[in-house]
């Protein structure tokens, strides 16, 4: 079973070689001329002040929370999806039960505002 | 040449495997210099001018010419930088372009020299959710990059990509709901089956689907008029900010690569992957020009679109996504499911 993933695994390694192959001929061909100054990060002007612990507005946060609980319905989805025609009127009624619970905390999260970026 | 129908865990002989896994990789990284070149002309014309046309014929050569000067540039990182994770970061974006061009359908099992091969990387069980979780890995790619690059303007890119690949990741997902309620299969060649037997393509039962995840690959791709990641007149380039030569390249090629999986999965979930309206039926070798040529025509919907609308505002984006699409496809979901049901 595992074996039909086979060829994906050969997509994957020409996928890296090619990045590799890339960044290899890059290393050999490309010219070499160092100056201090290429070394500093792109600035239009001002001397760049570059923090790796950079601080984010908090809608970004907000946005990942929401997307692991909107994405959890998606995957919750599927398999109800796959064998709906199967269980028919029952697994219509789990989705509709399903969607509206969502949609509730939806609708909540968004007249809380949490939508609107700020 | 007779067709088989594809079942799932059907797989050839090792050998077969990896070298169809070839075959398909270089016809699939052919198609990016062509979609290339052709946004660069199209571009052009659509401005009023010519677009490349001094390297080889009609500028043909110009791909050629741009990896090649890219090449030769001189490699170098800031000094804010991480070095693994920025070396590392394109190589990422292309593993994932490459690897979900695995789960693109050309055709169906066919034979060839009395051995039968799928015209596919692989066709598993799990066919579309395969394609979401290495487009869920792609975003690393951009993360990553514009993280290790230790620039302003690269940090602020690579935020921007997340939150807009996260969202438009679940609309689009959403709207693939609707297709998998259809086709009752995750495979990918079983879905287009399935458009075969209802004879229409998902796209006119599922038109909804069909416009909200067209809209959400856009989005994926950061293509305008999503492209706020990469943004070039405020961000310089986003998460690729401070890439250059090699790294630049690679991620390039992953970016147009981007485009033509996701042609290629669109025209497979709704417009009948392989197949001819009309109910015309040609001999299988035909399969992969129908399946090359819906790429061709995507891909040029995909730029046509570049030239017309000009680039959202953040908060648009966000709110179009959460607000206008994610109901949107709910609401689809929902329908959809009704209607399987009820027939």
């Amino acid at each position: 079973m595992l074996r039909s993933y086979l060829p994906a695994l050969v997509f994957v390694l020409l996928g890296a070689g090619i990045g590799t192959l890339f960044a290899f001929a890059n290393r050999m061909l490309g010219t070499k001329r160092r100056v201090p100054h290429k070394a500093d990060p792109y600035e239009c002007g001002l001397p760049s002040e570059v923090k790796h612990n950079f601080k984010f507005g908090i809608s970004f946060y907000l946005i990942a929370m929401l997307f692991i609980l909107f994405d959890l319905e998606v995957v919750f989805l599927f398999p109800v999806a796959l064998q709906l025609a199967s269980f028919g009127t029952f697994a219509l009624i789990e989705i509709g039960v399903f969607i509206t619970l969502l949609a509730v905390a939806f609708v909540y999260v968004w007249r809380r505002g949490a939508l609107s970026w700020t | 040449m007779t067709t088989v129908l594809a079942e799932v865990g059907f797989y050839e002989p090792v050998w077969i495997q990896i070298l169809k896994a070839l075959v398909i990789f270089a016809v699939g990284l052919q198609i990016v210099p062509i979609v290339l070149l052709a946004e660069r002309k199209i571009l052009g014309r659509f401005q009023q001018r010519y677009g490349p046309n001094r390297v080889g014929p009609f500028g043909a050569l110009q791909p050629l010419a741009d990896i090649g000067k890219l090449l030769w540039k001189e490699e170098f990182r800031p000094k804010t930088s991480i070095g693994f994770l920025f070396v590392l970061a394109p190589i990422i974006s292309i593993i994932t372009a490459t690897a979900t061009l695995a789960a693109v359908p050309f055709g169906n099992v066919v034979d060839i020299f009395g051995e039968p091969v799928g015209l596919y990387g692989i066709d598993v069980n799990i066919g579309i959710l395969y394609v979401f979780a290495f487009g869920a890995i792609a975003f690393y790619g951009l993360v990553l990059g514009g993280w290790a690059s230790g620039s302003k303007y690269s940090f602020l890119g690579a935020m921007r990509a997340a939150a807009q690949l996260i969202s438009y990741e679940v609309a689009g997902g959403l709207a693939v709901v609707g297709v998998v309620m259809m086709a009752g299969s995750l495979s990918l060649t079983e879905i287009v089956e399935a458009q075969a037997a209802d004879g229409m393509w998902f796209v006119v039962p599922q038109f909804v689907g069909f416009l909200v995840f067209l809209t959400a690959a856009f989005a994926e791709t950061n293509r305008a008029p999503f492209d706020l990641a990469e943004a070039d007149a405020e961000l310089v380039g986003g998460y690729n900010t401070e890439y250059g030569g090699g790294g630049f390249a690679t991620y390039f090629m992953a970016e147009y690569l981007n485009i033509v999986v996701l042609s290629a999965i669109t025209a497979t979930l709704f417009l009948g992957g392989w197949l001819l309206p009309f109910g015309i039926d040609p001999p299988t070798w035909v399969d992969p020009l129908v399946v090359i040529a819906k790429i061709g025509a995507l891909s040029f919907f995909f730029i046509w679109i570049r030239a017309t609308l000009p680039r959202l505002r953040y908060d648009q984006l966000m709110s179009f996504g959460w607000k206008i699409l994610l109901p949107l496809a709910t609401i689809n979901t929902l329908v959809t499911a009704i209607l399987v049901v009820v027939w």
